[in-house]
């Protein structure tokens, strides 16, 4: 160490006699996490801060997710490193003067560690992900392959059992997806033919696009559709005919975007409660629609409770379940079905 | 004492980066503060340390200097520690920005996040970069998914218990995992099957409770030329279309069936139309049929017109 380092850094003498007590006048506070993580933390930050020279305190806490307090104590156990033998040494030099760090002395982990194989395999089955859905703003050019490319090289061995994980995507809706990464880049509205199963109708909107959603290998539209007037997701293969209007897309203040973290498709307090009684057979309802309750009943069966705010939709689940799922509640919904399978019927009769 | 912790990690990382040569355990115990003065329990955290070394995937090695040596010691090679030189163009930032979104509070978030951070670290400014607009997501509500992963990483064979389409009861599958791959929205893992020693498919949704590892890691050989995207598909994919039949459709309805039909012949008088359709599985098809109810009318086949009228009464049984 320096006298030059010990002027600019703000850190007590680490040959001192309380190096293991309190830093700098604050706290020992518990920080952010195991030893391990922190460890881990620790071995980015150097090579963070000497990749770019000299970094910003408030830049560099948050590029980490810690606060300024807790890079300042990272920074000092930094500073603090000692090896004692073969004769005592301080690895580590550094500073933080003026809210600017820079790093003036650490060869050994100057460099970040290399990606561990969860790593590399989040980000590689990620960007393979990407190239699948084959969005036209993202496909153009060769950046997804460049990268690949890149993180495979870097990442060696550790990206191999990447190509033991794959998520497929819906590859039949690009002329859709274009139109409408078309109409986003333009801020246009948008005019679709839309097909509801559940209603089984073809509907026609505008739709004034907010985001190109693709999740779990499908590819959405959200917009506010101006039929609904309301944020609503179109699925991509559903669409059955789109044009770009040459009106200027006009989204409300108060539209929300759908939380794609928890599901895209939540039901509201305010739609009907339909319990079914599965067969064996018919449990697969159980698996393709998020239900409230799921519970076993004797030889296989389930009974299920779901909210829709489409009965209609409900009406033609239980006509193709036929005796492999019965419409318990609510009753009007279960003679309705009665009804239903009664009238059709009667062509056959 | 975590803080203890980290500093005595953290300067045994560099003292065995920074050595030239192998050291053995009592020269480590020199340079390195922080380790108590008994040599056993030194030893012990020695040992626990160099696990946790391992787990964060730092490539501690062991050997000896010379041949002939009678102690092991210990080294981190720099090259083996260090990741490669990598930059990225700008439209290249952008995709991996896109990427490491698409975990978001699923199962390899954390992993992703930490890649995120070590590219960062290697000078690559990924500040939230993502593409206005675009969200991908990926999404593993299946608790079976994280010990699969592991165990296919890993090369581990896998036991639990499933319960197939249709079966009232579970059973107990034991499987060489040798990939995991969504489709649809959901997982499946695919592999060899032990009892039935035949490829096969599970949808991860159908397995109950928890996977137990059956075996060592490494010990499960994925054949060389092996397609686990290929296998999940064929399982998945309807069979190929073998037959035509021939429907009313009341007009204004049916437009999930419109949408498939080979031919439409629109009757104004009577308000039914008439259309040709391919299907392949009576059984599925006719339940197809069945949920258009009183909209549509199969003329033939005669099979799968009986198969519509068992469905519908099956709803009043």
């Amino acid at each position: 160490m320096t006298a030059d380092a010990a002027a600019r850094a703000p850190v007590p003498d680490r040959r001192g006699p309380d190096r293991s007590g309190p830093v700098s006048g604050s706290p020992v506070r518990g920080t952010v996490g195991t030893a391990t993580e922190r460890l881990q933390r620790l071995l980015a930050l150097v090579p963070y801060v000497m990749s770019r020279n000299a970094v910003g305190m408030a830049e560099t806490a948050a590029a980490f997710g810690v606060t300024e307090r807790e890079l300042v104590d990272d920074l000092n156990l930094l500073w603090c490193v000692e090896l004692r033998s073969p004769d005592p040494y301080c690895p580590i030099d550094l500073s933080y003067e003026g809210g600017e760090i820079v790093v003036s002395e650490a060869e050994a982990i100057g460099r970040p560690l290399r990606l561990g194989v969860d790593e590399a395999c989040a980000l590689l089955i990620a960007l393979r992900m990407l190239a699948d859905l084959k969005l036209p703003s993202i496909s153009d050019g060769s950046a997804l392959s460049r990268t690949i490319a890149k993180l495979e090289s870097a990442a060696g061995s550790a990206a191999g059992p990447s190509a033991q994980v794959a998520v497929h995507s819906d590859g039949s809706v690009q002329s859709a997806a274009a139109v409408v990464t078309d109409a986003l880049n333009r801020g246009k509205r948008l005019h679709i033919s839309y097909y509801v199963p559940g209603r089984d109708e073809a509907t026609e909107r505008d739709v004034d696009p907010m985001r190109l959603l693709a999740v779990e290998g499908r590819s959405y539209l959200e917009g506010w559709c101006r039929r609904a007037d309301d944020v609503r997701l179109f699925r991509l293969d559903r669409i059955l005919g789109i044009e770009i209007l040459d009106v200027a897309c006009d989204v409300p203040a108060s539209a929300e975007h759908v939380d794609v973290d928890h599901g895209l498709f939540r039901p509201s307090p305010q739609d009907v409660l339909v319990e079914f009684e599965l067969s064996p057979a018919g449990r697969w309802v159980a698996e393709y629609y998020p239900c409230e309750l799921v519970e076993e009943l004797a030889e296989g069966r389930l009974r299920i409770r779901l909210r829709t705010p489409d009965t209609q939709w409900v009406r033609r689940l239980a006509l193709r379940l036929g005796e492999d799922g019965r419409v318990v509640a609510p009753p009007e919904l279960a003679s309705q079905v009665i009804t239903d399978a009664m009238a059709a019927l009667d062509h056959y009769a | 004492m975590s803080r203890r912790k980290t500093e005595r990690l953290l300067s045994l990382v560099v003292c065995l980066l920074s050595a030239r040569r192998y050291l053995t355990a009592t020269q480590i115990r020199e340079a390195v503060p922080g380790y108590p003065e008994s040599f056993d329990a030194f030893k012990r955290m020695f040992e626990r340390d160099k696990d946790e070394l391992r787990e964060l995937g730092i490539p501690l090695e062991t050997g000896t200097n010379a041949p002939g040596d009678e102690e092991y010691g210990y080294r981190i090679s720099r090259q083996a520690y260090e990741l490669p030189e990598i930059t990225l163009e700008a439209d290249e930032v952008a995709v991996l920005g896109l990427a490491a979104r698409v975990w978001r509070r699923a199962e390899l978030a954390g992993a992703a996040e930490g890649a995120l951070l070590k590219l960062r670290a290697a000078g690559i400014e990924a500040e939230d970069l993502s593409q206005p607009g675009i969200e991908p997501r990926v999404r593993t509500p299946e608790a079976a998914f994280g010990p699969l992963w592991e165990a296919v990483r890993d090369r581990r064979p896998v036991s639990f218990s499933y319960r197939a389409a249709g079966r009232s009861t579970a059973q107990l599958r034991r499987l060489e995992p040798w990939g995991v791959v969504n489709r649809r929205g959901r997982w499946y893992v695919a592999g060899r099957d032990l009892d039935r020693d035949a490829e096969r498919v599970f949808r991860l949704s159908r397995i109950d409770g928890q996977v137990a590892f059956t075996g060592p890691a490494g010990s499960v050989v994925v054949p060389p030329g092996t397609d686990v995207r290929a296998a999940v598909r064929d399982w998945d994919q309807e069979q190929p279309v073998a037959r035509t039949c021939r429907l009313r459709i009341r007009a204004g309805a049916g437009y999930g069936l419109r949408r498939h039909a080979i031919s439409i012949q629109p009757d104004q008088e009577s308000g039914w139309d008439e259309a040709e359709l391919n299907f392949a599985d009576t059984g599925w098809w006719s339940e197809h049929v069945a949920s258009f109810g009183a909209d549509v009318v199969v003329l033939e086949p005669s099979d799968l017109r009986d198969a519509v009228i068992r469905q519908l009464k099956g709803v009043l049984a």
